[in-house]
């Protein structure tokens, strides 16, 4: 019991955690282009295919 | 740009639009299909004509339609905190059910319900709203009983919790709004897509006219503040903004894609022209007879408001499940209240039942069902090319049994084309198409079309509007236009048609047909193959219109309709009982596509009308019309297998529910598994790629990009 005092409020900050890291993902436009984000990796990176 | 697909061409296009002069950033996105492209200066570069260089046709869309959507945002959001919440209740719930000592068990359930509450007050406000705003007009719908059911089962926890009962239901509720906002996201998210992809597509009405004063001034003038009597002029290659009578000049007007007449229509002082008609060779003066808003243009946005009624009326599977659906649900859960406390007189008893009931019935599956379906399907229609504007359009035009089809620019191209280019000789050919590349005319680009650049270098090039061109090659004075100016001043024999005469002698005489679209004879043989009536109905003159349903072996034929006979004749097979698939591309068609019982136009339809149409496709190949209607019956199967397992695990579980066995744990198994389920089976739909031909090496769309001269 006096272990989950301090376990469970650690799980629930780290979830939080990461709900807070997907909603800034989102408003950093990380999802707008799923597919070309895969395929963009077969590209060599070059200055001008930025 | 529908023909994007893999690393390849995004490097292609990327690299190839960079190299234009002033281009600053470009950036593909794969997953819309679309670039995005900045630039330096007031014009943009040759960006479309790049494009169709590189082998990637596109179309343009307008830059505002792309902003931020507030709406899908706040489902997504609602969505990450609905999840988080369910989740993490989810945990704590695991180990109430593998039978925590009693003051654990009580801690968990606090922390529960203080992960419940904001859940319910944040995600399960858009179930709130949407069933308040039904319950206020005194219908219901499938959010009135989850709300009911969220509520009652988060107020009955909270007093659990508060009297330290064994049993609480949080988890149950937070996952319910969380499978349910996964329903409702993607109904948005297709929704939403679409429409901005069709009401972003290029514009073609005016949006001012240059208008002349008395003093011969120029004004631009938007185009409200156009009145009658105003003169207003008009270069080649532009629209007419109002209707009008011509005061001066003379030229010939495309009228196909606002009647449907695929032969152009000369005009000359005095005569009457309509809104939204394209002016080919010559400048007019044109004095206004009637206000933008009453233009021909607008005449078709009023007769299609008054068409609109009929499609409005329809109501979505969904809404018909959840109109028989809520009252079972509400009485069955009222019957188990009052036959527990009638039997045994225990209120808290009777209300978890009551709460049980609600919550194994309600319609996580049911929620999920139809829009998991569409997303899937929408997803497969737009690989084939096809926008599709809502889901109730795939319900609709998965019941239709009639077609029917416009002629000009739907069967066919709209312009015309070279007959038989062989049978002349290839010299006269290749003169005859020097001539004519000068020239924005249809016929002429016809002939340019059908010979290659020979390289050779007309001078003194003259066009005559209304008459043809005259030119001056090798010492040889050619004219390339109507028979009887061309040979004029041979004043000889009379010829009728297009002709190219040497120093006023026939050299060769041209004779144009209309284009059928590819596939468009496989279109129609697979469409009555799969049980269809088709029916014609166009708005050109019946000597254009009987070859093509000849070619096309189309019997039911109506032609030279204006736009409101083409609604009559709809109106006419809606009273037969008929459901029909129209498919048009004009300004006059567009009361006809919102009339129709579903609609598809071309993504070279005057805007309008594809406003107007549910689906709209991209690739220049008709196949899209029986692809459409074969992912759309699919897509219907699906559904009704969706709703009867729905239906069949209810009636499994509501006995149990009844019964009084139900614990939180078994209600949230139930629900879980019954939403997995019919997720995988509405995913059959795209595995079952063979159940559907999808032509993926349709033709590419090269010929949208032919831009309309001075747009």
């Amino acid at each position: 019991m006096s272990s989950l005092v301090f376990l469970v409020p650690l799980a629930l900050l780290l979830g939080g955690a990461g709900l807070a890291a997907f909603l800034w993902s989102l408003r950093n436009g990380q999802y707008d282009d799923l597919n070309g984000a895969a395929e963009r990796i077969l590209i060599d990176d070059e200055r001008d295919s930025q | 740009m529908p023909g994007l697909h893999c690393a390849a061409c995004i490097l292609a296009v990327e690299t190839g639009l960079a190299r234009l002069p002033d281009v600053a950033q470009v950036r593909v996105n794969l997953s819309t299909r679309r670039v995005a492209v900045q630039w330096r200066g007031a014009v943009a570069p040759e960006l479309l004509a790049a494009l169709a260089g590189l082998g990637y046709p596109g179309h343009l869309f307008e830059s505002e339609e792309e902003g931020k959507d507030p709406e899908r945002d706040r489902l997504i959001r609602a969505l990450a905190v609905a999840g988080f919440c369910a989740m993490n209740i989810m945990l704590l719930s695991v180990s109430v059910w593998s039978g925590a000592e009693a003051g654990t068990r009580q801690a968990f359930h606090w922390i529960s319900a203080a992960l419940a509450l904001p859940c319910l007050i944040y995600s399960g406000r858009i179930f709130f709203a949407s069933a308040w705003a039904v319950l206020r007009r005194g219908r219901t719908n499938m959010d009135v009983p989850i709300s009911i059911g969220i509520c009652l089962a988060f107020g009955l926890s909270l007093y659990d919790t508060i009297h330290d009962g064994p049993h609480a239901y949080f988890d149950a509720a937070t996952s319910l709004i969380f499978f349910l906002l996964i329903g409702r996201t993607l109904d948005h998210l297709m929704h939403e897509k679409a429409r901005a992809a069709v009401r972003g597509l290029m514009r073609l009405a005016p949006r001012g006219a240059t208008v002349l004063d008395a003093d011969g001034s120029r004004n631009y003038l938007p185009l409200g503040e156009v009145v009658p009597g105003m003169r207003t002029a008009l270069t080649a290659g532009e629209r007419v903004p109002v209707d009008g009578i011509v005061e001066e000049g003379a030229s010939e007007l495309d009228c196909a894609i606002a009647t449907g007449e695929s032969a152009p229509r000369s005009v000359s002082p005095g005569m009457p022209v309509q809104a939204g008609t394209l002016n080919l060779s010559g400048p007019l003066t044109i004095r206004a007879t009637a206000k933008a808003e009453s233009s021909f243009l607008a005449e078709m946005v009023r007769l299609m408001e008054a068409a609109e009624g009929g499609r409005a009326r329809y109501r979505r599977i969904a809404d018909r499940a959840a109109a028989l659906y809520s009252p079972v649900v509400h009485a069955t859960a009222l019957i188990a209240f009052l036959g527990w406390m009638m039997a045994t007189g225990d209120w808290h008893r009777a209300i978890t039942i009551a709460i049980a009931v609600l919550i194994i019935t309600c319609p996580c599956a049911l929620g999920l069902a139809v829009p998991i379906v569409q997303v899937v399907a929408s997803r497969r229609l737009f690989e084939a090319g096809i926008m599709v504007k809502d889901g109730s359009a795939i319900e609709r035009i998965a019941e239709i049994d009639t077609v029917a089809f416009d002629k000009t620019g739907t069967l066919t191209y709209g312009q015309p084309q070279l007959v038989d280019p062989t049978s002349l000789q290839a010299n006269d050919l290749a003169i005859a198409a020097a001539i004519a590349r000068r020239s924005s005319h249809p016929l002429s680009r016809a002939i340019a079309a059908a010979a290659p650049d020979a390289g050779l270098a007309p001078s003194e090039v003259r066009e005559h509007p209304g008459l043809g061109i005259e030119a001056a090659l090798e010492g040889h004075l050619y004219r390339l236009g109507r028979a009887e100016w061309a040979l004029a001043e041979a004043g000889g024999q009379p010829e009728n048609g297009t002709v190219l005469s040497r120093d006023g002698a026939l050299v060769a005489c041209f004779a144009f047909a209309e284009t059928l679209r590819p596939q468009a004879r496989a279109a129609v043989d697979a469409l009555r193959g799969g049980g269809l009536a088709i029916v014609l109905l166009s708005g050109d003159r019946p000597e254009a219109v009987q070859p093509i349903a000849g070619r096309l072996g189309i019997d039911e034929v109506s032609a030279g309709l204006l736009p409101a006979g083409k609604v009559e004749r709809l109106a006419a097979l809606a009273t037969e009982g008929r459901k029909v698939l129209m498919v048009g591309d004009g300004l006059n068609d567009a009361p006809a596509l919102a009339m129709a019982h579903a609609s598809m136009a071309p993504a070279s339809a005057a805007d309008i009308g594809r406003n107007a149409a549910d689906f709209v496709f991209l690739h220049d190949g008709l196949d899209a019309v029986p692809v459409a209607v074969a992912v759309a019956r699919v897509a219907g199967r699906l559904v009704r297998q969706n709703f009867a397992l729905a239906i069949l695990y209810n009636a499994l579980a509501l006995p149990v529910a009844i019964a009084g066995y139900v614990t939180p744990l078994i209600a949230a198994l139930a629900m879980s598994l019954s939403s997995i389920l019919v997720v995988a089976n509405a995913l059959r739909l795209d595995a079952g790629r063979a159940l559907v031909p999808v032509n993926a090496s349709s033709q590419p769309a090269g010929r949208l990009l032919v831009q309309e001269p001075g747009e």
